[in-house]
């Protein structure tokens, strides 16, 4: 086995004990490479099926190449999508000029909870990655919420040999971060291992391209050549600058991320 | 396609602010690990808090952390050399922050242990000495840091590594190397000091590449843990993860506890290339079975031959991180490998202050951050290994309430004549006692403790201790023990006899219970009440009517409760 087989068998362990353990289930599926990949490990844990709905929590600020992709692979891999949108938020015109932190606590928090609230998920799968920012480099795999959906960063629950937290109250849910331990090469390589399809928004045009994808308006592209993947990795393995940097909200604040996810934020 | 480097796990342990995550912040920053942006993002935060610039503010990213300048949770960050890459985990110093620390130094294949050469040895040194034991982790340097504060002296280094050797020693704890650096001064982390030219040894990144990966797992006896079985399709497929040995089709397999035999008939995948003929440890497969018995998780698929141990008795060692104390008789869950069961302590045969290797046999409970060798009985049997013959098999945690509060490791099983209970006995029958226990009250603490008396068993005819330090039952009396529905009768200071409850009859001398507390029971009349009112249920208001502490006992006050729990080694 080499690195990419251990990273894969972890995640798919990973996600059989969530489906297991954690009553009802659901996974974020943010059209990006991250929860791409996440998808692909869900069909190879479970033989080609999908035991559990996917969620796009949609800000209807989001990128339009995004949605259209989002559409054709649901169709294409026969995916139950749940799309939720905090309307209420959207009615009162909330967006990016409110203050990004706001927007996004309003838009991706707000309408993340509204979801877990809504269908009583007991477990919510996400693709984020301890190599991506500061606090989730100190994130666990099975990371508990309250009922609020906040999280209790300063007294997390030991974690070891692959034991998990499966034992909680009634209305606590639990995070469950299969690809947590991959870094950004690990996404890329397996990737083109697996074959894995991917929206061409990663690929340069023009001299450009996205290395992390999100909202339209604070989403920035990096200068990038970089048009199949072998290129992406040889240009990762250089590059002295951060995979979020085009990530407005995470720019507002020292500890921007920090503050999002204990309320909740993905 | 360069995807199949190593990648080697390591954690940084030891007491708080003896600069754990300075060493990997300046690891990262000399061999240009960190992205653009970050140090200019500390050097702001630096300014910002008016505190001076730290290395360690890289790997603390709380805000709580920084402004406080502690690791509260652990962190892990990748790096690499030309041979290999590393994940590198930051473990909190804080014993507060001990299971944190596990959390961290479970996943890691090698240690870095780092003492501060001005302060030498602390509590956290010791007891992540002893923790990085019980976790199996072999390989460890000990990393002896802030060398500029004792002049770079090589004789103040030397005593240092002679204590710890000395003490890592009793644990099973072998060091490699011992590599004396100044991280913030990056002396003799990734280039040799000019400060420390009496040192030969490797640098620390030197060093780093010298670690092996541990390998083997795939040689040792099939162990593949049956996690959950799937029927989404006209398969039903057994779904885990092998932790041990291999699997190929037609092998014939031997599935534990239930004790069925039958064989693999498909490997099942979702991708073509997925579908092998040989699965081994690490993967997280899917196969069919020739005969589909009603199979659960938990289960265990073994080769026959190699089959794993099977009981619900065994002996560990464990160390406990919940916030109350781990007891006995209480009811926790133990989770090993796939396997959830009810579990409880039957014997504390030692608990261990890590700190200073004091140990206190025969105890009753082990605090938060102690380590203790007990003996577990689960409710039904399951399978395991020893740790030694197999890590991934040996090892389990308890679960108390909702919380993961402990962890441990199988040292092997348990014979249940070796669990000696205090107990009156008359041939073949038996009633367990606990009334020759002494109660103190500890002056300095404000609290009650009880220390179990040593364990014995009295026959007919034996001398019993009528009068302690804390009761005096006098010569004659009759201990009750409805638990058991047992009467112990005591006449000139010895064990006459010991009847069933039913043939009973009540005499005006001293009554108590298996606990020696005095029964409030003057009369027949009384002790029929008194077992009518038993076996309604027992409870506060039950105890209160019935039974009274200071008839027969008292509580001696004392300054010296450790004197009088510890027991000599």
């Amino acid at each position: 086995m080499d690195h990419l087989d251990a990273l894969e068998a972890e995640s798919i362990f990973i996600l059989r004990e969530s489906y297991k353990k954690l009553g009802k289930l659901g996974m974020l599926w943010s059209i990006g490479k991250d929860s791409t990949v996440l998808l692909w490990l869900a069909k190879k844990a479970f033989f080609g099926h999908c035991p559990f709905p996917f969620i796009h929590v949609d800000t209807k600020h989001k990128i339009p190449a995004m949605i259209e992709y989002r559409d054709k692979i649901a169709k294409e891999f026969n995916i139950d999508l749940i799309v939720h949108t905090n309307e209420e938020a959207i009615k009162q015109g909330m967006g990016p000029h409110c203050g990004r932190l706001n927007c996004c606590k309003a838009l991706k928090t707000d309408g993340l909870q509204q979801v877990v609230t809504k269908y009583e998920f007991d477990g919510l799968i996400l693709g984020i990655r301890s190599d991506e920012e500061g606090s989730r480099s100190k994130e666990r795999v099975f990371s508990e919420r309250n009922k609020d959906s906040e999280w209790d960063y300063t007294n997390q629950a030991p974690e070891l040999w692959d034991q998990f937290k499966t034992d909680f109250p009634k209305g606590n849910h639990i995070r469950v971060h299969p690809i947590l331990h991959w870094n950004e090469i690990d996404i890329w390589t397996y990737i083109q291992r697996e074959n894995i399809p991917l929206i061409d928004l990663y690929f340069a045009k023009d001299g450009e391209r996205y290395r992390s994808l999100g909202c339209a308006e604070c989403t920035g592209k990096i200068k990038s050549n970089a048009v199949t993947i072998d290129q992406i990795i040889e240009e990762l393995k250089v590059t002295t600058t951060g995979e979020r940097a085009g990530r407005a909200q995470d720019q507002e604040d020292s500890y921007a991320m920090q503050k999002l996810r204990k309320d909740g934020y993905m | 396609m360069e995807n199949t480097r190593e990648v080697l796990r390591i954690v940084t342990v030891g007491h708080v602010d003896h600069g754990k995550s300075t060493v990997i912040g300046r690891l990262l920053y000399d061999t240009k690990s960190l992205p653009e942006g970050a140090i200019d993002k500390v050097k702001k935060i630096a300014k910002e808090t008016g505190k001076p610039f730290e290395y360690a503010y890289l790997l603390d990213a709380f805000e709580e952390e920084q402004k406080q300048g502690i690791t509260i949770d652990t962190t892990s960050l990748q790096f690499h050399t030309a041979m290999r890459d590393y994940v590198i985990i930051d473990a909190p110093g804080h014993v507060e922050f001990l299971k944190n620390m596990i959390t961290g130094a479970a996943s890691a294949e090698a240690a870095l242990l780092i003492i501060d050469a001005e302060e030498g040895i602390q509590e956290q040194s010791k007891r992540h000495g002893y923790i990085l034991s019980l976790l199996g982790i072999k390989q460890v340097y000990v990393v002896v840091n802030k060398m500029d504060l004792i002049d770079y002296n090589e004789e103040k280094f030397n005593v240092i590594k002679e204590q710890m050797n000395d003490f890592l020693a009793n644990l099973n704890v072998h060091p490699l190397k011992y590599i004396p650096i100044s991280a913030f001064y990056g002396e003799n982390l990734t280039s040799k000091s000019k400060k420390l030219s009496w040192y030969t040894g490797e640098t620390v990144l030197e060093a780093l590449d010298l670690f092996t990966q541990e390998t083997g797992l795939e040689a040792k006896p099939l162990r593949l843990p049956i996690q959950d079985v799937y029927k989404f399709d006209n398969r039903r497929i057994i779904a885990g993860r092998i932790e041990a040995g291999s699997l190929k089709i037609g092998d014939e397999i031997l599935i534990s506890p239930s004790n069925r035999t039958t064989k693999v008939k498909s490997i099942e995948a979702f991708v073509e290339k997925d579908m092998v003929d040989t699965l081994s440890a690490g993967m997280s497969v899917g196969i069919t079975l020739e005969d589909e018995f009603f199979n659960k998780r938990g289960e265990v698929i073994s080769h026959k031959k190699d089959a794993p141990l099977v009981s619900d008795l065994f002996k560990t060692n464990i160390f406990w991180m919940g916030k109350n104390n781990f007891v006995k008789g209480k009811k926790y869950k133990i989770k090993l490998v796939t396997q959830e069961v009810e579990c409880e302590i039957i014997a504390f045969n030692k608990v261990i202050d890590a700190t200073t290797l004091g140990t206190y046999e025969n105890a009753l409970e082990a605090k938060t951050n102690d380590v203790a060798e007990v003996t577990i009985r689960t409710k039904e049997k399951i399978c395991f290994d020893k740790f030694s013959d197999n890590q991934n098999t040996g090892r389990f945690v308890i679960v108390d309430g909702y919380d993961v509060s402990g962890g441990g490791i199988i040292s092997g099983l348990a014979k249940p004549n070796e669990i000696i209970a205090t107990s009156f006995s008359k041939n073949e029958v038996e009633l367990p006692i606990n009334c020759f226990d002494e109660y103190y009250y500890d002056i300095k603490a404000s609290e009650v403790k009880r220390k179990l008396a040593k364990a014995t068993q009295y026959s007919i005819g034996q001398d019993v201790p009528c009068i302690g330090s804390s009761y005096d039952f006098k010569e004659n009396f009759d201990v009750i023990a409805l638990n058991v529905s047992l009467v112990a009768k005591i006449r000139g200071g010895k064990l006459v006899d010991i009847t069933s409850i039913g043939k009973y009859s009540y005499a005006p001398i001293a009554i108590i219970n298996e606990s020696g507390f005095g029964i409030n029971i003057s009369s027949k009349k009384d002790l029929l009440e008194y077992i009518i009112d038993y076996q309604k249920g027992v409870n506060d208001i039950f105890a209160n009517k019935w039974l009274d502490f200071t008839k027969y006992r008292t509580i001696k006050f004392t300054s010296t409760i450790q004197g009088i729990l510890e027991y000599e080694i």
